[in-house]
């Protein structure tokens, strides 16, 4: 017997039942749709979170006061101080494996320029912050190393506040604006970098010298942070070594004390994210296989009410002649064709949830072509495993009897 | 000497059915030769059925030989069984069994589907020959279900005789069919009889023995006569006579 007859005999009967074929379809369209759906979404979020990351410089490292708190301790004001101006000297001076290093210490409050004012944040740094996070001043200048040294009164002001503090579109290069009641001068403008893939505005920035927020703003003798990058990015680990040491020793902690500090790289991050939003996509593709296997069953459901209804005829097809494996594999054929139908169908909703999602939503999203493919393969599969027990009971009925049934 | 195209000894069919055991057929033997037209007669239940199941290749026999078209049939597996059933054999029922929402043409075409010697184009040509010759050769794309009775029937015995068969065996043709259609039904059988087709016709209609060359009469599984026609009817003078229904 050959098989193209048997799909002509599969195709014909499934035409006979255009509504019942398309409802049972509905389920694999909707379990597949949503399998697609689901991993473009977690690809989608993969892929930024990767940009991201090359964005802000694979190579960064960064370091915060206080211990550990993976483990969930809770941290005191005083952990909080431990970092000292010191610890970024004594790494400056002796690290080998970092390239550029800069101290972090933030406040927060308004940017006022006569009527205009606008709440951020104003962001202590050193010179060397523009090279770790790969920004450029395009109007003006940084601030210098003697700037830091006196605490000068400048700042350097990202797109976000110049347009806000200045809305006329004046040049802002050399007026005074006051971040809270401290008069500041603006001496240069970052470029323009808009949006991140997490929706951040990096432009909602102002660059201060890090010693100006520490006197003249906090009134502090700590810092909040240190970012550094290191010379090389497959260096990390050793340069991670190396930076605990030098503040163990700058701290003079004995060998049974914990460390007072946590330093994270950006590879480290990015691991963690990635593992957490594996998780969260393994999860959701889960929930959507259910709803796959859900429509495997109704296709099931669907074929074996189909044998029952149809024993007359699938008599009728043995007395003429098919044999028991003929008649299996037109109803294998007929349950394939049903969820590899459904399952293209699947695709195509899929794709257009995920166009719609990034269209209203604005999440990014990639369909991963392996994940189209995976999801064929289940549907032929589901189709086999869930035609075959009646495609099975169909084989093996009597044709007398079958033929007498009414 | 007439070619044997059926030849049956001893046959028996027994069918258990709980702890009793029913004895459908308990020893039946002949000899069909080509161009018979047969009919099988007997009151419901004395075994027809079951003997051309049997004949059909449909059913196995309990104890028996059976020999068609000089092959022996006993001991064939189901797939060997269910080829010669498309090769050689050609069943027509009391109930047309034919597709729905099918055309006559794609009905007839059946068991050729089942052939992969047959290419789709002798497929189709040999089912127009057919359904031209039962008559239907202006509903060939009628859909089986916009068909009378008759019509039906006739697109029924189209496809038994698209895979030129060596037998025809038709269980109740008639059995469905008012009078006059049925005489149509049986001017058609007694055409192909003329062609020189091999028929077995099983009716519980003790008149249609008239119109057949042979009558075979069973009661209780047993065969009680067989005895050859000298004196043939035309069942189309039957039906001419007949008045046609308002
Ligand atoms: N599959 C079966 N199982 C049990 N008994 C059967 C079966 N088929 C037929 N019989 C019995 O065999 C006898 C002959 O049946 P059948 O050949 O159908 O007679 P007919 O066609 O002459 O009316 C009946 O008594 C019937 O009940
Ligand atoms: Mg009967």
């Amino acid at each position: 017997m050959n098989v193209s007859n048997l799909f002509k005999i599969a195709i014909k009967a499934l035409g006979n039942n255009k509504m019942r074929c398309f409802l049972t379809m509905l389920g694999v369209i909707i379990g597949v749709g949503a399998v697609i759906a689901m991993l473009a979404i977690g690809q989608g979020s993969k892929n930024s979170i990767k940009a991201q990351i090359s964005e802000m410089g694979s190579n960064m490292i960064m370091i915060f006061p206080g211990g550990d708190t993976r483990g969930g301790v809770r941290q005191s004001s005083d952990d909080m101080q431990t970092l000292k101006p010191a610890d970024y000297e004594a790494l400056l001076d002796q690290s080998v494996n970092i390239a550029n290093i800069t101290p972090t210490v933030n406040s927060s409050g308004q940017w006022v320029n006569g009527n205009n004012n606008y709440p951020s944040q104003a962001q202590g740094v050193n010179t060397q912050y523009l090279d770790i996070r790969q920004r450029k001043v395009s109007e003006g200048e940084m601030f210098s190393e003697n700037d830091v040294k006196t605490a000068a009164k400048v700042c350097v002001l990202g797109k976000t506040l110049v347009d806000n503090l200045f809305p006329g579109g004046t040049d802002p290069i050399g007026k005074v604006v006051r971040f809270g009641s401290i008069p500041l001068t603006v001496i240069g403008v970052l470029d323009e970098k808009g949006y991140n893939t997490m929706g951040q505005d990096q432009d909602d920035l102002a660059l201060v010298p890090y010693t100006t927020v520490m006197k003249r703003m906090l009134a502090v003798d700590y810092i909040q942070g240190i970012q550094a990058s290191a010379i090389d990015e497959n260096r990390t680990e050793e340069t991670i070594a190396e930076i605990t040491d030098i503040l163990r020793t700058n701290h003079k902690l004995r060998d049974d004390q914990d460390d007072n500090f946590t330093i994270r790289s950006m590879q480290e991050l990015a691991e963690m994210i990635n593992s957490t939003s594996s998780m969260m996509t393994m999860l959701l593709a889960a929930v959507a296989g259910i709803s796959l296997l859900v429509g495997g069953i109704g296709i099931m459901n669907i074929m074996i009410v189909s044998v029952t209804e149809r024993t007359r005829e699938i008599g009728l097809r043995m007395s003429i002649g098919a044999t028991g494996r003929d008649i299996m594999t037109q109803f294998l054929i007929e349950s394939i064709l049903i969820s590899v139908t459904g399952g293209l169908l699947g695709i195509l909703l899929g794709a257009i949830a995920t166009w719609l999602i990034k269209l209203i939503a604005n999440w990014p999203v990639q369909i991963d072509p392996s994940s189209v493919i995976l999801s064929f393969a289940v549907c032929t599969l589901i189709g086999i495993i869930f035609g075959f027990y009646p495609a099975a009971k169909a084989s093996n009925l009597d044709p007398i009897e079958a033929i007498r049934y009414e | 000497m007439a070619k044997e195209i059926i030849k049956i000894e001893n046959l028996k069919r027994y069918f258990k059915v709980g702890d009793e055991i029913v004895k459908a057929l308990r020893g039946i033997s002949f000899t069909i030769y080509e161009g018979e037209f047969v009919t099988i007669m007997g009151t419901s239940g004395s075994g027809k059925s079951t003997l051309l199941n049997t004949l059909g290749c449909l059913d196995t026999p309990t104890s028996g030989e059976y020999y068609l078209d000089g092959i022996a049939v006993k001991g064939m597996g189901k797939n060997e069984r269910a080829r010669i059933r498309n090769r050689k054999i050609g069943f027509i029922f009391q109930n047309y069994n034919l597709l729905p929402k099918t055309t006559a043409l794609e009905n007839v075409e059946l068991p050729l589907l089942y052939n992969s010697a047959v290419s789709a184009k002798e497929r189709t040509e040999r089912a127009k020959k057919c359904l031209n010759e039962v008559g239907l050769g202006q509903r060939m794309l009628h859909k089986s279900n916009q068909m009378s009775g008759g019509q039906q029937q006739r697109v029924a015995i189209a496809r038994a005789l698209v895979n030129n068969p060596v037998i025809i065996l038709a269980d109740e043709a008639t059995g469905n069919l008012d009078t006059r259609t049925s005489f149509s039904i049986l001017t058609l059988f007694q055409r192909l009889y003329r062609e020189g087709k091999t028929i077995i016709f099983v009716t519980h209609n003790p008149e249609i023995a008239l119109y057949s060359s042979r009558n075979i009469t069973l009661r209780d599984g047993r065969i009680v006569s067989d005895e050859y026609n000298d004196d043939i009817q035309s069942a189309e003078e039957v039906y001419r006579n007949l008045p046609v229904e308002e």
